[in-house]
């Protein structure tokens, strides 16, 4: 405990107890609709730190990470549909198979030379086969999608993942909150700091003794696994999965929209992103409601135009400024938190 | 048996023979300095032994085991640490975290290698820059980064690739007694170098380059006098 609040400046610590302390009674006070916007807040800002281990840290550009979402779910709710396996127990073969398809992936980039832009490609070029893999696989409903039985439950069944919105924003909160603290602990290892090494510059850091290629492969490996996990709440939350949409790559663009408006490569962008985001979506849809306009693809363009304005003023993302602004840039010996 | 064994080591990029059928050693202990003009060759051989390239003949041995084709990280694991003469630090890291990132070459403890680091950012004067970012450092401060994390990375032989370049003549004063300290501490030396200063100060022994073959080899005094090596720094008319 007291190496994970080493060197943590104590005004961040009292902000970040705060923060904490809203997340957890919010539900109190929260309508339904509120609780669902906070889930997806939280949803994004778990899938965006999973997609940070990668590209944040270790420097490598996937733009397909819808793939393990999709994995996560559909393999979960696969075995929860077909064989009434727990979602608990489901998880293990879905996190196993995700991580695998990410090494496999890791492999033939990293083995072959392929890298930046071109790496990029490949996980998009992943993502699409099992879009479509998916749209003809009939045995999980193919284009038709795949459906969790819906009923109303009169308690939570958490064992099942079956139950209320306050059940899965909780353990939604959980899920964020451990990836955070792992995250956190990862970059204080010295995987962390192979990884911030690969990212600055590969030559130098293989000069110095880091195997890149295996530093890079636990960099996939973890996150794809991690990511799979968001999938698994992703299917139990929303109880339908259709490949045309799951895999798609505008879901995989969705998910790293937070981190590179809060800010790649440091712990809280993914955060910030995912509320600021979110928020203002959520906020322009219900002003555009009230005043009576429907303009489909408006959020898509409001998403363009955040992230226009976070590239031309502050290419670093939102919390490095912000993170001075508060004064918590005193702990300035790495850049991170 | 010396520590660094280089024997007839070739290397050719699409035809252009860059370095060609080169011999030589760097006994354990001592400071070697490798010289020559532009494009002579001398990166290159340092990238062999560094694990870069691949020789295309010719073996490599540090301390009697072969490592020509070996991998870079394995060859600084094997003990080898290296500088680059175009710098490559972790600019978005701090000047100290770029050295812990060496220092935990050797230790997996990320507490020890922070001590490790601060003790080497002492002896080459960064101590006071230790939280900037590397992207900050002017040039010569780069060059230091350098010299230290290869050196965090508690290397038996250290290869230098012109660090003195850009450094004002109290600099590389300063930068000729680290190494010599160092060298006086067990670490052996291979260094390529323009300042001429500085290679007289500091090796025993000097290997010169021209046009990827091997000119001559000796202590300062006979390289200096070897019209050999006259002719192709000054040209042959200057003789």
């Amino acid at each position: 405990m007291k190496f994970l609040l080493d060197g943590v400046p104590r005004s961040a610590l009292v902000l970040l107890a705060l923060f904490f302390a809203g997340l957890l009674f919010a539900p109190m006070v929260a309508n339904d609709y509120v609780l669902v916007v906070l889930v997806t807040i939280l949803y994004f800002a778990y899938a965006g730190q999973c997609w940070n281990i990668m590209m944040g840290f270790a420097g490598q550009l996937s733009l397909g990470h819808a793939l393990y979402i999709g994995l996560g779910a559909y393999i979960t709710a696969a075995l929860y549909v077909k064989f009434g396996v727990s979602p608990w127990i489901g998880l293990f073969p879905a996190l196993a198979i995700s991580g695998a398809v990410g090494a496999l992936i890791g492999f033939l980039a990293f083995r072959f030379g392929v890298s930046g832009v071109y790496f990029a490609i490949l996980t998009i070029a992943f993502a699409e086969f099992a879009r479509i893999g998916f749209d003809h696989f009939t045995w999980v409903g193919g284009a038709g999608g795949f459906f969790l039985p819906v009923a109303n439950y009169t308690q939570n069944d958490f064992f099942n993942l079956r139950g209320s919105q306050r059940m899965f924003y909780y353990i939604l909160l959980a899920m964020t909150v451990a990836v955070f603290i792992l995250c956190h602990l990862l970059l204080r290892s010295r995987a962390g700091y192979y990884w911030l090494a690969i990212r600055e510059s590969p030559e130098a850091a293989e000069a110095l003794g880091i195997n890149i290629f295996r530093y890079k492969m636990y960099a996939v490996v973890l996150s794809a696994a991690l990511t799979a996990l968001g999938g698994v709440f992703f299917a139990f939350f929303y109880n339908n999965l259709f490949p045309e949409q799951v895999f798609h790559i505008s879901r995989s663009i969705e998910i790293i929209l937070g981190p590179i408006i809060g800010g790649i490569g440091t712990l809280f962008g993914p955060i910030v992103g995912a509320f600021l985001l979110t928020g203002l979506a959520e906020s322009l849809r219900e002003v555009m409601l009230r005043l009576g306009v429907d303009l489909p693809g408006v959020k898509q363009v409001f998403y363009g135009f955040c992230l226009l304005v976070v590239v031309m003023f502050l290419p670093d993302g939102v919390w490095p400024p912000l993170k001075k602004k508060l004064g918590l840039d005193r702990d300035t010996e790495r850049k991170e938190g | 048996m010396a520590l660094l064994e280089v024997s007839g080591i070739s290397k050719s990029f699409s035809g252009l023979k860059a370095v060609q059928n080169v011999t030589f050693e760097v006994p354990e202990g001592k400071i070697v300095g490798l010289i020559g003009p532009n494009g002579a060759g001398k990166t290159t051989c340092f990238n062999m032994i560094a694990g870069v390239y691949k020789p295309d003949s010719g073996s490599v041995k540090l301390n009697g085991a072969a490592i020509g084709g070996k991998r870079p990280d394995e060859i600084c694991k094997g003990g080898i640490g290296r500088t680059f003469q175009i710098v490559k630090p972790f600019a978005g890291l701090s000047v100290l975290d770029n050295v812990v990132v060496g220092a935990l070459n050797a230790t997996a403890s990320v507490v020890e290698a922070r001590k490790v680091a601060e003790e080497v950012l002492d002896v080459l004067g960064l101590a006071p820059k230790r939280m900037q970012a590397a992207s900050t450092l002017t040039l010569p401060d780069r060059k230091r980064l350098e010299v230290a994390r290869a050196l965090a990375t508690r290397p038996k032989l250290l290869l230098l690739d012109e660090v003195m370049a850009g450094l004002r003549p109290t600099e590389v004063d300063l930068m000729v007694r680290v190494l010599l300290d160092l060298n006086k501490r067990g670490l052996t030396i291979l260094l390529i170098e323009h300042v001429m200063r500085a290679v007289m100060a500091l090796a025993g022994n000097i290997v010169v380059l021209h046009h990827g073959e091997l000119i001559s080899r000796g202590t300062p005094d006979q390289i200096a006098k070897d019209p050999k090596v006259l002719e192709c720094y000054l040209g042959e008319e200057a003789l």
